[in-house]
């Protein structure tokens, strides 16, 4: 419970979480608030904000509702930005883990491995892969996930570097415990801090992606996403701006939101830097 | 010669990696619903054997997959990287016209974010911890969670439609027909809003990076000792803080130099620049699989050669970087 | 004549939050020319902040919060920063704790060197040059030309001290503030810097503040000495005084828990070996440059013995420990305990003998999963040879009175224990396996010289229980005097010398030995236990 108090104590950490809540409570309410299709037409085109009653932000250049959609494009970012955290982390832990623990010609192999995948720029990679499987939006996330873990690698591997030659690593090894309980059990534990942190960091990162690829017209064009909104305000950005707008602020504050929480937790796990 | 003796070391580890790139890139290949020919085919709506089988031995998309990725070494050895099947034209000569512009905008915004990124780091570390630190946070991390493309089309609503200040797209005045330095001057003005735009995320990085690294540069011995040598407090943060606190700025602006290039993609869609990420949009709605592999091998030695600047920075400012044998 | 330094009542106090207010408290001293004063105390007695409290490098939040530190005439504690700064390097030299990190790693040494005569004086670029020259030559440094011209990771810890030592003395100070100067470096490295200070210190006349924990340096170089202990001066005076006729308990306790120079006798043990060591080498390949970390190394434990390896640091001494309990494989050689060489067995079949042989580790705040509690921690290894439920618990309670600790502490986590009460757990987790060999690290080289002695105390009677045969690793010649019966020297991966540890600490033959026992610290000072 003192960790809970701690967190409270930061008014930013505050803020983002209750903006997280926020934009959870936008995805879950989104079906049960706007129960037709997004994608429908539900007024004139360009209908402005606070004009008309029941299209509280009016509509897009082919009248569908921005509200609507901007309820729904909610639980998009969420899915796209939960898949591809939890497959970028995973695989990240997973080889850094190794890599900083065995070192040698295994670190060696797998660490130009990741610095292939750090070499090409991952969006164009991105690209790629869509082309290849295609756009739909569970395939969208799970590859945004695969083109990710490199960072987490590398920040798990520079941990196991240090833990591994600790006092208390070694003397596992002498009471004759095997790798992989020291790995997991062992190091894994006083690793996870920073990662943990760093995750805030890759979920923000996946749902600006997700939303790029969609403002490219690259993703899945049957659903509402923020990302899709926005490409479609563009074409209209002269007369209407607001379409492309709305949705940005969307996007700003659920990666805020992320950040701050990120933050928090860090200031939590890393006292050391938070007290003055 | 230590700095030789570095690039040398720096390239003969490149090529390994450029060999996994390579290598991944053509297994992920493999996995596509059907290849470009197809794709060519199915745009011309027939369905005729003889023709694909003529057209994949014309663009090296015949024989086994082995013996493809050999082939595609071999050429990209001599710098051909196959035709594309949208425009018909070698890959490498569309890759060549457009690269000036992508390499211009991330140089611009990569010296854009990374200087004020300094400044504003420093000034932070300066305040730690007090109001002047916390509003450069508050801000950074604002800066941080905008997606640059919104950032693109809100100032092209303000600066270009509403104040009419700077152009909304292109990279030059066609109309105006300028030359010699007016064509220059011309072309930067094209470029502020693309270089800021796509900088704004770096410099949010940056500025954080530099910020912690000066708090903890503060925090190190040799301070102690310049300090108790008589140094004033001014010269203490130039001469001693600022070189240091320079390293992890470098590192990360190496590891960041293959993102930039690909939000170059986005922001040179958002302005309409004729460069390397336009053509890679394009090769992705024209399913031009040949030409989008030949962007991304590119892109990478790309990063490639800009890392490679930046080790060489980075051992001119740090003498313990061991060159090796 | 007035002191050259005087401080008057001094109060530092530490940001709330802190486990006590004050660092220091009405402290009270002064320092004349032409002599060495001597801060002693154990970590956290307050020595260092009081030094640096002097020319105001106190980290952020700390603070002086009373009295005066008058040097020249002039209430530093009232100048400004800048004027302030205007003393320090100038009238006040000072020289830190740890050379590897004082040093700022981007700039040659020379020009940091040279940095002092820029900020205090108007000379030219040539002639500050010169100085630099004469300056390094004067600390005994070889070819000042080529050290002047490298950075700091090019020199070794006793080359940058000299450095360090240049800067502060460059302009001739009057006083010289040394904070622990000779602590980070080997014996050998530390028994010329302070041959050199004491030089420095004679031909120049000027006032030396030295800062130490150690009384054997102490011995060696004071004129007059303070005791501190949690920020109080317990007791001042000459140092022949103190340093053998202490008048406060503590000063007393202090000086009696430095472990003696005096081996006892040597009993000749006729018990079968438990541990042999055959011609082992190890070398280490960094960058294309290989490294012979141990050289034809042989040695043999006896059944109840201790065997002490002394060396300086890139002895080889750590690196033959690790070998002992495979975390390092030697490339040659055999390593038998009893009948089995543990260099032939996998990694599997080693796994399930490593109750054989133990370590106990030097650093009792990374020896121990931060996340575990310390009864679990103790009985990992039991427990992973089948041991579970209310047996383990019997286990863990019985191994921590056998190591002194209170069995009721067992669910605790290990950052509720100090230094010393970590070591013991330690001892119990390597003792739970009832080794036929303990492989002690450095054990007691992280700890404060009274817990030192706890910790010695506890070996010497468990030996005794448990007929425990040890290896016993340790730079320290002090400690190997107390705990060793035959002791081993090495240098540069070699064993130069063997023997029982009387001959050896009192007669040593081998030239490299015989430096070492004459770099020892206060080994002319007849005191400790």
């Amino acid at each position: 419970m003192g960790a809970l108090r701690r967190y409270a104590s930061s008014t930013a950490a505050v803020i983002g979480l209750v903006l997280l809540l926020v934009v959870i409570a936008m995805a879950a309410s989104a079906g049960w608030l706007f129960p037709e299709d997004p994608l429908s037409l539900a007024g004139a085109p360009l209908t402005p904000p606070f004009t008309e009653e029941g299209l509280p932000l009016g509509t897009d250049s082919v009248g569908r509702d921005i509200a609507a959609q901007i309820f729904h494009g909610a639980r998009v970012s969420l899915l796209v930005g939960v898949v591809a955290t939890g497959i970028a982390i995973g695989i990240g832990i997973l080889v850094g883990a190794v890599s900083g623990y065995f070192g040698g010609a295994v670190d060696a192999a797998l660490m130009r491995l990741t610095e292939a995948f750090q070499t090409v720029p991952s969006f164009i990679l991105l690209l790629m892969l869509v082309v290849i499987f295609g756009s739909e939006v569970t395939t969208l996330a799970l590859v945004i996930g695969a083109v990710s873990w490199t960072a987490p690698a590398r920040l798990t591997r520079a941990e196991f570097l240090t833990l591994r030659s600790r006092d208390f690593v070694l003397s596992c090894r002498t009471l004759g415990m095997p790798h992989a309980r020291i790995i997991f059990l062992e190091i894994l534990p006083s690793a996870l801090p920073p990662v943990i942190v760093y995750v805030s960091v890759v979920m923000a990162l996946a749902i600006l992606q997700e939303s790029a690829l969609a403002f490219l017209g690259l993703s899945d064009p049957n659903i509402a996403s923020w990302g899709n909104l926005i490409g479609d305000g563009r074409r209209v950005l002269r007369s209407a701006w607001y379409v492309a707008a709305l949705p940005g602020l969307a996007i700003i504050v659920t990666v805020l939101a992320i950040s701050l929480v990120g933050q928090g937790v860090n200031d939590l796990l890393n006292p050391r830097l938070g007290r003055r | 010669m230590r700095i030789l003796r570095l690039v040398l070391r720096r390239l003969s580890l490149s090529i390994p990696c450029l060999g996994i790139i390579l290598a991944v890139l053509f297994f992920l290949l493999q996995l596509a619903p059907g290849d470009a020919v197809d794709a060519l085919i199915g745009q011309m709506g027939t369905s005729d054997d003889t023709l694909s089988k003529l057209l994949r031995s014309y663009y090296g998309l015949d024989g086994s997959v082995v013996g493809q990725f050999t082939g595609y070494v071999g050429r990209l050895a001599t710098l051909d990287l196959g035709l594309s099947i949208a425009y018909g034209k070698p890959v490498i000569d569309l890759i060549l016209e457009r690269l000036p512009v992508t390499v211009v905008l991330m140089v611009t915004s990569m010296a854009m974010a990374f200087t004020a990124g300094c400044v504003v780091g420093v000034i932070a570390a300066r305040y730690v911890h007090r109001w002047p630190d916390t509003i450069i946070s508050v801000l950074g991390m604002l800066v941080y969670s905008m997606p640059s493309f919104w950032f693109g089309l809100m100032a092209i609503v303000l600066f270009a439609v509403t104040l009419g200040w700077l152009p909304a797209g292109g990279i030059s005045d066609l109309r105006a027909g300028h030359t010699g330095i007016a064509h220059l001057l011309d072309m930067a003005k094209h470029l502020v809003m693309p270089a800021l735009t796509l900088g704004l995320i770096f410099f949010a990085v940056y500025l954080r990076v530099m910020r912690t690294a000066m708090v903890e540069v503060m925090t190190l011995d040799f301070m102690r000792t310049a300090r108790a040598k008589g140094l004033q407090e001014r010269a203490v943060l130039f001469r001693h803080a600022l070189r240091n606190a320079l390293l992890p700025m470098v590192t990360i602006a190496g590891l960041h130099a293959s993102s930039m290039l690909g939000g170059a993609v986005v922001v040179e869609s958002v302005f309409s620049l004729p460069g390397l990420g336009r053509l890679a949009q394009e090769a992705v709605v024209q399913r031009d699989l040949n030409m989008l592999l030949g962007i991304t091998v590119m892109s990478s030695v790309l990063v490639i050669a800009v890392n490679l600047v930046i080790d060489i920075i980075y051992a001119r400012l740090d003498p313990r970087i061991d060159v090796g044998a | 004549m007035t002191a050259l330094l005087s401080i008057e009542n001094l109060s530092i106090a530490l940001p709330r939050g802190a486990d006590r207010a004050h660092a220091a408290k009405d402290v009270s001293f002064t320092i004349d020319r032409g002599e060495v004063f001597c801060v002693v105390g154990e970590s956290g007695s307050g020595k260092s902040l009081t030094a640096a409290a002097i020319l105001g490098l106190l980290p952020p939040g700390v603070r002086a919060s009373g009295g005066r530190i008058l040097f020249e005439g002039q209430d530093l504690l009232q100048l400004s920063l800048p004027d302030l700064r205007r003393i320090s390097g100038k009238r006040i030299g000072m020289v830190f704790q740890d050379p590897m990190t004082a040093l700022n790693p981007l700039h040659t040494v020379g020009s940091q060197v040279a940095e002092t005569f820029r900020i205090h004086t108007s000379l030219g670029r040539a002639e500050i040059a010169d100085r630099v020259l004469d300056l390094l030559e004067t600390m005994r440094l070889p070819e000042p030309r080529q050290i002047a011209r490298a950075y700091p990771h090019e020199l070794s810890g006793g080359q940058r001290q000299r450095c360090v030592i240049a800067m502060a003395m460059a302009l001739e100070p009057a006083l010289l503030i040394a904070d622990e100067p000779t602590t980070a470096l080997d014996v050998t490295t530390q028994a010329q810097i302070l041959g050199l200070i004491r030089d420095l210190q004679a031909r120049r006349g000027m006032g030396v503040m030295f800062i130490t924990h150690d009384f054997g340096v102490v011995a060696e170089v004071a004129t007059r000495i303070a005791v501190m202990r949690q920020g109080e001066v317990v007791e001042q005076g000459e140092a022949a005084t103190i340093l053998n006729r202490p008048r406060h308990p503590y000063s007393q306790a202090l000086i009696a828990a430095m472990p003696a120079l005096r081996p006892p006798p040597y009993q000749p043990s006729t018990a079968a070996p438990v541990l042999s060591v055959e011609g082992v080498h190890k070398t280490y390949r960094r960058r294309g440059r290989t490294v012979a970390a141990l050289k034809d190394v042989s040695l043999t434990l006896r059944r109840g013995t201790t065997l002490g390896v002394v060396g300086e640091s890139g002895s080889g001494k750590s690196t033959l420990a690790r070998c002992l309990v495979k975390l390092v494989e030697p490339e040659q050689g055999a390593i038998r305990v009893l009948d089995t060489d543990i260099t032939r067995l996998s990694g599997s079949a080693w796994r399930a003998q490593t109750g054989r042989i133990q370590m106990v580790f030097q650093d009792p705040f990374t020896s121990l999963n931060p996340r575990r509690r310390v009864g679990d921690l103790v009985t990992q290894g039991i427990a992973m040879r089948g041991i579970r439920g209310p047996d383990l618990k019997d286990r863990a309670e019985d191994l921590f009175r056998l190591v002194g600790l209170d069995p009721a502490a067992i669910d605790r986590f290990p950052h509720e224990f100090s230094g010393g009460q970590r070591q013991r757990i330690g001892l119990a987790r390597a003792l739970a396996l009832e080794p036929d060999v303990l492989v002690a690290d450095e054990p007691v080289s992280a700890l404060d010289l009274s817990v030192q002695a706890q910790v010695l105390d506890l070996l010497a009677s468990l030996r005794r229980k448990l007929g425990l045969s040890m290896v016993f690793i340790t730079h320290d010649l002090r400690v190997a005097a107390q705990v060793c019966d035959r002791v081993a020297i090495m240098q540069r991966g070699e064993v130069v010398e063997e023997g029982p540890a009387e001959t050896l600490l009192t007669a040593p033959t081998h030239p490299y030995s015989r430096e070492l026992l004459a770099a020892v610290p206060g080994r002319g000072w007849a005191g400790g236990r």
